[in-house]
């Protein structure tokens, strides 16, 4: 099982508390990851990425073990902490603005 | 006895205020969807518990929200809008092409008649239409693709689809208007469209009386008369007689013809109300004084309404889609500016009283009057 934090936006969404836990089948990546969350939660669809071009939404971030994952490859493999579950995948809102 | 339902949406979430038909006591709803901006909330004609809400922030995009309980619960539906085709290019604010992007929807306008098809209009500017509740959305691609898209700009506010008016005595006849666009008619459902623009003059474009580039910033109709429509633009609150095939300026006495939002009282066709906004460049009202203005000849004669306004010391904004009539006897009129109060008056405007002072910046208010 992997862990995913949402924000607080996304989580009143989804009504849901806490972190998500998913089942990835195959590679775990970006892309991957994303697709899980929006077939368990279909309401997060467009949230997270454009829902026409797929493309993450400009002010939305991806942070795991430490570090900015944002900008790689929504096909990379994500790192093998996240994949065993010992780390979670954040899904941040940016700091941008009141 | 009947009541009014008045849906409100702010910069960080939705408001339901009810009453009864004196419209003096009044329950102030908690914020639905906190934290979320609220373009519109609209009820549908044909089923009053079935709202369609457009719920839209800077970090999660769009969501469209319906209820069929009248507001006290909700349920996202679709919220897919797809530009049909290739969706081209506009001009941008360097004069350069830009691809049609989707930004948000500014305006809801259900079907007058089945409550399951809605119209969205959005950014940018397009106009789609759902059959199913809001489940799925489709463009009516008749409007960007009729032959002036690729020369329209956007205004400060973004390149929006803000208003849409549905004939009630012509089920194929639409109206839309655009900043910075201008005001479009279909006779046919929404599969052709043309601009009805013939008499607007705006200064900021280079050619005044040009066909499109107008900055339209709202229209209002009255339902019994149909072919009436009125016009507040960036400058000059514009009248049509024959459905946009023509429009004369109504500005008449006002202290300054700028301003955002224009609405119809509900039974006399030729009292319309605007809010005089100081200029293009200071969005607040002259001298500090709020003032709703009323002509009782579909315009050019206005008198001031101020009784219950604050006149000192007042520089908010009333937005386009922030003010909104009931249809009890007498009118009731209801109006939401920025500073987070929404004023009602339960006599067609001759005094008014904040019904709540403290909301976020008010973006839209719609009101049902409920048997």
């Amino acid at each position: 099982m992997i862990r995913v934090v949402l924000p607080a936006h996304l989580r009143t969404l989804a009504q849901l508390e806490g972190e998500v836990e998913l089942e990835v089948v195959g590679s775990l990546t970006q892309r991957s990851l994303i697709d899980a969350l929006e077939a368990r939660y279909a309401v997060l669809q467009g949230t997270i990425r454009d829902p026409v071009t797929q493309k993450r939404r400009a002010f939305v971030r991806f942070f795991a073990c430490g570090d900015d994952l944002t900008h790689e490859p929504p096909d990379a493999p994500l790192p093998e902490a996240v994949v065993t579950g010992a780390e979670p995948f954040f899904v941040i809102g940016a700091m941008a603005g009141g | 006895m009947s009541s009014v339902r008045v849906l409100v949406g702010t910069r960080k979430g939705a408001f339901v205020l009810t009453s009864d038909g004196k419209r003096q006591a009044w329950d102030i709803s908690a914020p639905y969807f906190p934290g979320w901006e609220i373009y519109h909330v609209k009820g549908s004609p044909a089923d009053p518990n079935r709202l369609y809400a457009s719920q839209s922030n800077g970090w999660f995009g769009q969501l469209i929200q319906r209820s069929d309980d009248g507001g006290a619960t909700w349920e996202p539906v679709g919220n897919q809008f797809r530009y049909e085709g290739v969706p081209g290019t506009h001009q941008w604010y360097d004069g350069t092409p830009h691809p049609w992007e989707f930004a948000r929807v500014w305006h809801l306008e259900p079907s007058l008649s089945d409550p399951d098809t809605v119209f969205a209009g959005v950014e940018d500017a397009a106009l789609f239409r759902s059959t199913d509740g809001g489940q799925n959305w489709h463009e009516l691609p008749g409007l960007r693709a009729h032959g002036t898209g690729s020369s329209w700009q956007p205004g400060a506010g973004g390149m929006c689809l803000h208003t849409i008016i549905l004939d009630p005595s012509d089920a194929e006849r639409l109206f839309v208007a655009i900043s910075a666009a201008g005001v479009f008619r279909t006779d046919n459902a929404g599969e052709t469209w043309r601009p009805v623009n013939r008499g607007l003059r705006s200064e900021g474009i280079p050619d005044p009386d040009a066909e499109v580039g107008h900055c339209v910033h709202r229209l209002a109709m009255h339902p019994s008369r149909p072919d009436v429509l009125y016009m507040q633009k960036h400058w000059d609150v514009m009248r049509s007689e024959d459905a946009g095939e023509s429009w004369e300026e109504v500005s008449g006495d006002l202290p300054t013809d700028f301003g955002f939002a224009i609405d119809v009282h509900a039974h006399e066709p030729e009292t319309i109300y605007v809010v005089p906004i100081t200029s293009d460049s200071e969005h607040f009202p002259p001298d500090g004084r709020l003032r709703v203005f009323r002509s009782r000849a579909g315009g050019n004669e206005w008198e001031p309404l101020t009784k219950g306004l604050p006149q000192s010391h007042c520089y908010v904004n009333v937005l386009r889609d922030a003010m909104a009539v009931d249809s009890l006897d007498a009118c009731g009129v209801y109006f939401g500016t920025t500073g987070g109060q929404v004023y009602a008056s339960a006599d067609a405007g001759d005094s008014w009283a904040p019904i709540v002072r403290d909301l976020p910046a008010v973006l839209s208010v719609e009101v049902q009057t409920l048997p």
